[in-house]
């Protein structure tokens, strides 16, 4: 099986050379970087091309990395029915960057695209349609970047005077727990109680 | 409008003044299955557009997932698709054992198979009897629900919880079944099919049911390439494309199993297609109960990620120590990612794991199969009846559970 990726690695690299910025079989799967300006151009050969044949979109997602320059990548995975052989796509971007939309090759990624727009901020360029899909009507901030915080900012209610529901800033009873089992040998990032000597540090 | 200053307007402009008509159906409908909400615009009966509103379930199960350990997640997955919990939690395990590569202990294995297709039975049952409600029969759902207690009561002997079962675990399954289990799930097996028979009996032929769903919510193979579709809605249209199948994990290639198929592709063969799967599965539940009877040994590969005996606890510190750090730190997953995909009952279900070495994923992507389903309601119901809404949507097989996330 990975052999058969191996090959098909080596074959996308020859023939997209333009697109592909590298390759790799890992845990039996074929990961490929791509540049986002030959996203849809890539997209397109992958579901053309006899020997690759994606023909179905199986997902896109998106992974936020803070610290690196280019902060998010969007992860495409493809699936052949015909071939039998999955694909991963990797896109780094920056965060004002914005991807190319790939709904003209794959319809599917409709919604695929409004789901990482909602909840990572990230643009697509040329979708028809970029609302916001599975947050509440009029939410604001993207909720799976990793400085959002897991509690939201707002909070609902269901108001007895008003007579409505009313949207009001998270008040926390007791402080968020936000537990860390992590071993204090293995590099625990925070003080440990009762340790008074660790500021001074 | 009609406020009598303006004198009598002639038929001609009244004519003229009809406009297509927008109604929400749902999110508090019986037919949509939960909290759907569509917008749908009609002109007359015909509906033209049809723009669904996900979200109204949505509990972030993606960020809550971020701060918890790799074994406090699992139980998120039975809260994805409720219908049938243990095959969620099946993607998930199947991730991180590809990632730490662990290997399953085969009475583990089996025991999942067996459980991962009374999952499919339980899926099938609420799904094919609750569409022909949808349709306008009632005794299905009645005949379905008394089979599906059974079923739950099933989970509950061999994990203690009806639905939220967390009985998958990282290398293998919580508990070991007692035999006498094995012998009541086999005389259920073996009862069943008489009552698929009932209530194919009831259903197959009658005629307000086939006038409901023939022909209806047709899906071409050229759909389900451009749409994502995976499960039944690809089989109904005539490919016989099953993970089982095509790309086995578990145990699932030493097993006898047809793959049925549809013709026509429309909601009446994905009906057909279900229940003979639920065959297909009972078959399976039978031979992976004669493969247990002689397969003994552990249920869980014993190691870093798994608790330790209970006994190996009282005589052995080492043991003890591990039971606390696993119960609290959690195990650690080596850096990588994988997308570790099975065939739930509603489809292609996968796992998008991105670890990095760290107690907690990094990121973890659901992938849901009613997801895609939904998304093409557009392309599917427009220029249907408004009736037909209710039948496409129930053999689309949608739970906001996992739609949502």
């Amino acid at each position: 099986m990975s052999e058969a990726l191996k090959e098909l690695g080596a074959l996308l690299e020859l023939k997209k050379s333009d697109a592909v910025l590298g390759w790799d079989v890992t845990y039996g799967e074929l990961n490929v970087d791509v540049a986002p300006s030959q996203l849809v151009a890539f997209v397109e050969f992958l579901k053309t091309d006899q020997s690759c044949q994606f023909s179905s979109l199986v997902d896109i997602t998106s992974v936020d990395y803070p610290g690196r320059a280019k902060r998010f990548d969007v992860v495409y995975h493809f699936l052949s029915m015909y071939q039998n052989h999955r694909i991963r796509l990797r896109v780094s971007i920056r965060e004002e960057e914005m991807v190319p939309s790939i709904i003209e090759v794959h319809p599917s990624a409709n919604w695929f695209e409004r789901e990482v727009f909602d909840m990572f901020g990230i643009l697509f360029s040329g979708h028809p349609d970029l609302r916001r899909i599975l947050t509440d009507y009029g939410f604001r901030g993207y909720p799976l970047r990793k400085d959002f915080p897991t509690t939201g900012y707002t909070e609902v209610r269901y108001d007895e005077a008003q007579k409505r529901v009313v949207y009001e800033p998270v008040k926390l009873v007791q402080e968020y727990r936000q537990f860390d089992f992590m071993s204090p040998w293995e590099g625990a990032e925070y003080i440990l109680p009762g340790d008074d000597k660790a500021a001074a540090k | 409008m009609m406020d009598g200053g303006k004198g009598f307007e002639d038929a001609q402009t009244g004519e003229q003044k009809i406009r297509n008509f927008n109604i929400n159906f749902g999110p508090q409908h019986p037919a949509a299955h939960g909290v759907l909400r569509l917008v749908l615009e009609l002109d007359g009966e015909i509906v033209e557009r049809c723009d669904p509103h996900i979200g109204l379930l949505h509990r972030g199960t993606e960020k809550l997932m971020e701060s918890r350990t790799y074994l406090q997640n699992l139980p998120y997955f039975d809260r994805l698709d409720y219908v049938a919990p243990m095959n969620q939690e099946h993607a998930w395990c199947l991730a991180i054992e590809r990632l730490t590569g662990t290997e399953v202990p085969r009475r583990a294995s089996l025991i999942r198979v067996l459980y991962s297709e009374i999952g499919r039975v339980l899926n099938h049952l609420l799904n094919v009897t609750t569409q022909a409600m949808d349709v306008g029969a009632l005794t299905p759902p009645l005949w379905g629900f008394e089979e599906r207690e059974k079923l739950m009561i099933f989970y509950e002997r061999a994990c203690g919880a009806r639905l939220h079962a967390a009985y998958f675990r990282p290398g293998g399954v919580h508990q070991d079944l007692p035999d006498a289990l094995l012998d009541d799930i086999e005389e259920w097996a073996n009862h069943f099919p008489n009552v698929l028979d009932d209530i194919d009996g009831l259903l197959t032929e009658n005629r307000i049911f086939k006038q409901r769903n023939v022909d209806i919510g047709v899906v071409t193979e050229e759909d389900i390439q451009k749409w994502g579709f995976s499960g039944v809605m690809v089989r109904g249209s005539g490919l016989a494309w099953d993970l089982r199948r095509a790309q086995p994990y578990e145990c699932y290639d030493e097993f006898e199993f047809q793959i049925p198929v549809g013709k026509n592709g429309d909601c009446f063969d994905r009906y057909l297609v279900r229940m003979e799967e639920m065959r297909q599965s009972t078959s399976i539940i039978k031979q992976a109960i004669a493969k247990l009877r002689v397969e003994g040994g552990d249920v869980l590969a014993r190691g870093k990620i798994t608790p330790p005996k209970r006994g190996d606890m009282k005589t052995n510190m080492e043991s003890l120590i591990h039971h606390f750090k696993l119960y609290t730190e959690g195990f650690h997953v080596p850096e990588g990612e994988v997308y570790a995909a099975v065939e739930a009952p509603k489809g292609e279900f996968g796992v998008y794991l991105k670890a990095d070495g760290s107690n907690k994923p990094y990121r973890a992507k659901l992938r849901a199969p009613g997801y895609l389903h939904l998304q093409a309601m557009d392309h599917i119901a427009s220029g249907h009846q408004l009736a037909d809404v209710a039948a496409i949507i129930g053999t689309m097989d949608v739970v906001f559970g996992e739609i949502d996330r």
